[in-house]
């Protein structure tokens, strides 16, 4: 039977008291400033007797948990707030904490919400929470082995079969299946909220693949620092040692093997709304984060798939939905899991954590049936209770519903009716016939449900220096099963509502969130998991867990961030030469359009006729006016539609990079992250002027090339030499090599190059000047210019470098992975070596007028370019191949 | 007095060919013909073409016999052979001709020719599988709700209203529902795919027998009743004079109706494209909560492009068994 606990106590919604708190016209006294602080923050805090306070007490004065941190920020002043609360905002801007990840600028990347106050607990609440949190956890687990087994719960009635059979996350192929210890919620998380009386409340239950301890560790990261001093002396818990439990665990019941376990992190991928979070988690436990289509099942064992062949998985920790995991036996419309999962997992093959089909119970009409299941499997009483919760599949809780209709929420019992709660009270006439409607009808598909009167916390004032305002809060409550027991997470997500939607608390929809202070009387156990003791059987080299897939996006992120320098530098050798106007630089600035265009990286001129001349069949822009090329070379940055473009570059990089976020160093991310902002400020500049300025398109310009040449800094100085990072840098050389050749050869071939000042900028371009100025005092001629950027393999920018660097980087990858030695760009390096520059000797570039020397050259330097672009292809097909296969369904009757 | 059984051979071919090779294939197959009350395996031998990598048999969560296939190599076709000698036996143990006798058997008012067993009001079937906190009937409730492919929606309900008159014993409601799809929708292989939703069939009103099964599994299960999914064969009559058609027999689907009657329970088939009673003339194969649960092979393949299909099934009656 449904527990109705709460029968008839439903509470009304609350609303937050907004004038009150935001009144503009804050009381100014004359007083000490220390009690002026206190004044301004404890006076104007609104205490509502409907609900329970987390930081005063009922006779107004602070609990005592709560005393030693308000009485800092009573002494705090208001720079220092300031600066503390600056340093939590950028922190999380920096380190691209985000709750929907899109790498993509135009995408819809919303910044993770975090007020630096934190929750925080006493030791004795903490105990008692922590100890029921785990009684429902082991209980949770007990229902999960019975639904699965001997359906003891279904037989008898405690529980209705409606909820089990009709529930779409129930995995009827994964009946009978014993996951390792019986254990099937490796990490379990509850939603809790206080009600007025102060008693903690079980509001929602995360079973499948629970989210926010990431967010939680990455919240305790920035707060920690915001309040060192505080942290310190108040004896807070650290979260360290439960991750390492959770690790622990996972090793331990990992499928037995004689090599040391290797356990994934499962994504579904970008795409997903916590993906920075599996990133995030996927670093920190040293997992490597893998996508279904990295993973591979063969014989009844699961393998990760890497370019040095198959590497045995031994445990899976998924943040993919259960129904989602196998194609074979689950959702057959799955493109995202791996095939034969189950049949692996059935053999004790792999361990998947959480066990594939606990996400049935997240169902909201489960909890009124617990108390009962809880003294039949445990034989124990349901220490905290959750909200009261009706089920309409019975007849008498229907009929409540229908009677009570204005103080309840309705939800659906099955993730599958994708049904937003409704609240009862806002339904008109109408619209609320139509629900009793529905209810009627399909009675077992909706559960009723008490409206939760939500305790408040201190928030800091983001509009008011020095103000705390009320929010709603709720606590999410970590949970993991080791061999040994359960251990509680000392501290959780502290979930804060939105002001503008105080009823429900939610990440998605304008909620903040909070660290979690747990205190403790006793020393803090300061562990921490990055200072783990290895012993030499654990030493690990050469990340040979890289995927595939990891290692191409790594490949194409090292030619997205070349791309993006090469291309924003000849832009720049451009736009500078218009900004500069002068009618010198003209000549220099049209051989510049020209080249640029030539590579195509202008945009075509959409010319009348008349503006038309035809060389050679080649359109060629006209130079008569500044207005065309400035509007050009504008459009060449920031048109997105336009995918030849720097925008459209950038938007690659940025997303290649996403793929593989949890490769880079925070550092490295840092630069990731500038640039996106960059973009997103530049981009809203030129949508909100007409005629974006030259000085700004310039000197974003120069903002692009900072980063890339971080990341550059970042590849050569910062990343391990594996094989992610050489394909990487192969990525840069071959990137380098194309444009470089490409580049040099329409120089040679373009008539309009012959102008006085574009040998300035061919250096200038090829990042060469200041090297070509130290050995030479003359005005760039052609032979040293030619010299330094294609046959001196001193020169780091320059073509016999790149060729003689690849040659090098090719012998030792097909050494490394196995393979034929590829000979193409030795036989070039050979012609390159054999160049007579005697040739060019008395020559006189200006006049010039295709001349033997230059043909041939352009000639080399044109099947180097063509060279090095098939190379990169059949790299992509002797490595990559495979990573963009995708499983099919296929289905016979 | 207990009727013989008719032996049958089913020989069931699938074969796909893949454009380009298939580098890796794990298939599910439902084809060995499951042991019951009414039906019984002689010989079975399923034979795969190139020799997969791995074979597995198991028994799924409904109790029919699974064969899990691995080929971890690169294959441009893929064939499959499944060979089974049965003997089926009527299901009326009493035989037809007893309906009006012994009680068990009753025919249906508006078809005469059509006996029914006896069962209870189909409202008090609904209402013993609502869910009232006591021990419940198990079995059925596993059969009751929504699945991939059967919805549990109002619409189906009120198509099936019509049939279930207060106080109607359950399995002439049930009659009456598969004798209107039969009538009101229309055999047709192009109208339908796999993936074709059962609501779409229901508005469209025509598809094939996997189609109507699903509609009818829809509308008894709207009603709250417990209903399964049936994967068989079907024995076609070849017309006077003319030899059985090799190939022309294909797999076929009906659907099973719960009544709680006899203490432990009662299943009863119908077959909608048909509309008839199955008996000697359905082979069973499997049995589920649609055709997601019990298709005969069920894939997952790398690479292979485009692929074509052939299926063939070929019923032959033996000799009947002494």
């Amino acid at each position: 039977m449904q527990d109705r606990s709460a029968d008839g106590e439903c509470a009304v919604p609350f609303t937050l008291d907004l004038r009150r708190s935001q009144d503009p016209r804050a009381p100014k006294f004359l007083l000490p400033s220390a009690l002026r602080m206190s004044l301004t923050l404890l006076s104007s805090y609104p205490r509502k007797a409907d609900r329970f306070d987390e930081m005063l007490a009922e006779d107004g004065g602070v609990r005592p948990s709560w005393q030693g941190f308000v009485a800092h920020l009573e002494a705090a002043t208001t720079e220092q707030m300031r600066h503390r609360i600056d340093y939590a905002r950028r922190r999380i801007l920096e380190n691209g904490v985000t709750y929907n990840v899109y790498a993509d600028p135009k995408g819809a990347d919303r910044p993770w919400e975090l007020d630096p106050l934190p929750l925080i607990l006493s030791a004795d609440e903490w105990r008692q929470l922590a100890s029921a949190v785990t009684q429902r956890a082991r209980l949770l687990n007990a229902v999960l082995g019975d639904l699965y087994g001997s359906q003891r719960l279904l037989n008898d009635g405690s529980l209705p079969p409606a909820l089990v059979f009709g529930h779409n996350n129930y995995l009827w192929p994964c009946q009978g299946i014993h996951p390792p210890g019986g254990t099937y919620l490796h990490l379990y998380a509850a939603d809790l909220a206080r009600s007025p009386d102060g008693q903690w409340w079980v509001i929602a239950d995360r079973t499948q693949a629970p989210s926010g301890a990431g967010y939680a560790l990455e919240n305790r990261t920035i707060v920690g620092r915001v309040f060192p001093e505080q942290f310190r002396d108040l004896h807070v818990e650290h979260l360290a040692s439960f991750f390492r439990d959770f690790q622990d665990s996972l090793a331990s019941w990992a499928a037995p093997s004689s090599e040391a376990p290797l356990i994934v992190l499962l994504t579904p991928g970008p795409y997903n709304e916590t993906y920075f979070e599996h990133a995030y988690l996927a670093r920190y436990l040293g997992f490597p984060l893998v996508e279904g289509h990295d993973l591979t099942v063969r014989g009844a064992r699961v393998f990760l798939r890497t370019l040095r062949g198959l590497r045995r998985v031994h445990a899976i920790l998924r943040r993919l939905d259960d129904d989602y995991c196998d194609p074979l036996e689950l959702r057959s419309d799955s493109a995202l899991g791996i095939p034969g999962l189950l049949q692996a997992v059935r053999a004790g093959n792999v361990l998947v954590a959480n066990a594939l089909g606990s996400g049935l119970l997240e169902s909201p009409a489960l909890p009124g049936f617990l108390p009962g299941a809880c003294e039949k499997l445990l034989g124990e009483t349901l220490a905290m209770p959750s909200v009261a919760t009706w089920w309409c599949g019975e007849r008498a809780a229907l009929e409540f519903t229908i009677e009570h209709l204005d103080r309840l929420v309705i939800k659906g019992s099955y993730p599958s009716q994708r049904f937003d709660p409704v609240f009862g009270n806002e339904l008109s006439g109408g619209r609320r016939e139509q629900m009793i409607e529905r209810l009627m009808a399909r009675p077992q598909a909706y559960v009723a449900q008490e409206l939760v009167n939500f305790s408040q916390a201190p928030t800091w004032s983001r509009q008011h220096e020095r103000r705390l305002l009320p929010r709603g809060v709720g606590l999410r409550v970590f949970v993991a099963a080791t061999p040994s027991g359960h251990v509680v997470m000392p501290g959780g997500l502290t979930r804060v509502a939105g002001a503008s939607n105080a009823r429900v608390i939610s990440m998605q929809r304008g909620g903040s969130s909070k660290d979690t202070w747990v205190l403790t009387e006793q020393a803090v156990n300061t562990f921490s998991l990055l200072k783990q003791s290895v012993g030499k059987a654990d030493l690990v080299r050469g990340g040979c867990n890289l995927s595939s897939r990891v290692v191409e996006n790594l490949y194409w992120f090292g030619r997205y961030s070349e791309r993006c320098d090469k291309t924003s530098r000849l832009l720049r050798v451009a736009l500078s030469r218009l900004v500069d106007g002068g009618a010198d630089t003209l000549p220099a600035l049209i051989s510049a359009v020209d080249l640029a265009a030539e590579l195509r990286l202008l945009p075509e001129v959409e010319a009348r006729d008349a503006d038309k001349k035809v060389t050679g069949g080649r359109v060629r822009p006209v130079a008569d006016t500044r207005l065309p090329q400035a509007t050009r070379v504008l459009a060449a940055i920031c048109s997105d539609e336009w995918s030849a473009g720097l925008a459209g570059d950038i938007r690659r990089l940025l997303w290649v990079a996403t793929q593989v976020r949890e490769r880079f160093s925070l550092d490295n991310w840092h630069a990731i992250n500038y640039l996106q902002r960059q973009v997103k400020r530049y981009g809203e500049a030129v949508a909100d002027g007409a005629h974006p300025e030259l000085s700004d398109a310039l000197a974003f310009l120069d903002q692009v090339l900072l980063t890339s040449s971080s990341l550059a800094g970042f590849a050569m100085d910062n990343m391990t030499r594996d094989d992610g990072w050489r394909f990487l840098i192969i990525g840069r050389r071959i990137e380098r090599l194309i444009f470089l050749a490409g580049a040099i050869t329409g120089f040679l071939r373009l008539e309009s190059t012959r102008a006085s000042g574009s040998l300035e900028w061919l250096l200038e371009l090829t990042d060469s000047i200041i090297t070509y100025r130290s050995r030479y005092m003359t005005q760039p001629q052609l032979l040293p210019t030619l010299d330094l950027i294609v046959f001196d393999e001193g020169n780091p920018h320059s073509v016999a470098f790149q060729v003689q660097i690849l040659v090098r980087y090719l012998d030792n990858q097909a050494r490394l992975l196995g393979g034929p030695r590829d000979e193409t760009l030795r036989l070039h390096l050979g012609r390159l070596h054999a160049f007579d520059l005697g040739r060019y000797e008395g020559q006189s570039f200006v006049e010039c007028r295709g001349c033997d020397p230059c043909r041939d050259l352009a000639e080399l330097l044109d099947a180097i370019s063509t060279a090095a672009a098939s190379l990169s292809d059949r790299l992509a097909m002797r490595y990559f191949s495979h990573v963009a296969d995708v499983s099919r369904q296929t289905f016979a009757a | 007095m207990k009727h013989p059984a008719v032996r049958y051979h089913v020989l069931h071919e699938t074969r796909y060919s893949y454009e380009s090779p298939v580098s890796l294939s794990r298939q599910l197959l439902h084809l060995t013909p499951r042991e019951c009350r009414w039906q019984h395996c002689l010989e079975h031998a399923i034979s795969v073409s190139p020799e997969p990598s791995v074979v597995r048999e198991r028994t799924d969560c409904f109790g029919n016999a699974v064969r899990e296939l691995a080929l971890e190599f690169p294959h441009d076709d893929l064939q499959v052979h499944a060979e089974s000698t049965i003997d089926v036996f009527s299901r009326s143990t009493e035989g037809a001709s007893s309906a009006s006798g012994t009680g068990t058997h009753r025919c249906a008012a508006d078809e005469p020719d059509t006996c029914l067993p006896v069962s209870p009001a189909w409202e008090a079937v609904r209402d013993a599988l609502a869910y009232g906190a006591r021990p419940v009937l198990l079995e059925a409730s596993r059969f009751q709700f929504e699945s991939p492919h059967v919805r549990v929606k109002r619409e189906f309900a009120r198509y099936a209203r019509e049939s279930f008159d207060a106080g109607r014993p359950l399995f002439e409601a049930v009659h009456s529902l598969m004798s209107r799809i039969h009538e009101e929708f229309s055999f047709d292989p192009e109208a339908t795919t796999v993936a074709t939703p059962v609501l779409e069939v229901l508005a469209e009103r025509r598809g094939v027998c996997q189609d109507f099964a699903h509609l009818m599994l829809s509308c008894l299960r709207s009603l709250g009743l417990a209903a399964r999914y049936v994967s068989g064969y079907l024995l076609t009559h070849p017309p006077p004079g003319q030899p059985r058609m090799v190939g022309a027999d294909a797999s076929h689907a009906w659907v099973s109706v719960y009544s709680p009657s006899d203490g432990e329970g009662n299943w009863v088939d119908f077959d909608p494209t048909n509309c008839l009673l199955p008996d000697v003339q359905h082979i069973t194969l499997a049995w589920g909560r649609d055709f997601a649960d019990v298709s005969p092979l069920r894939g997952v393949i790398l690479g292979g492009d485009t692929h074509e299909l052939e299926v063939a099934v070929t019923v032959t009656p033996l000799a009947d068994a002494s």
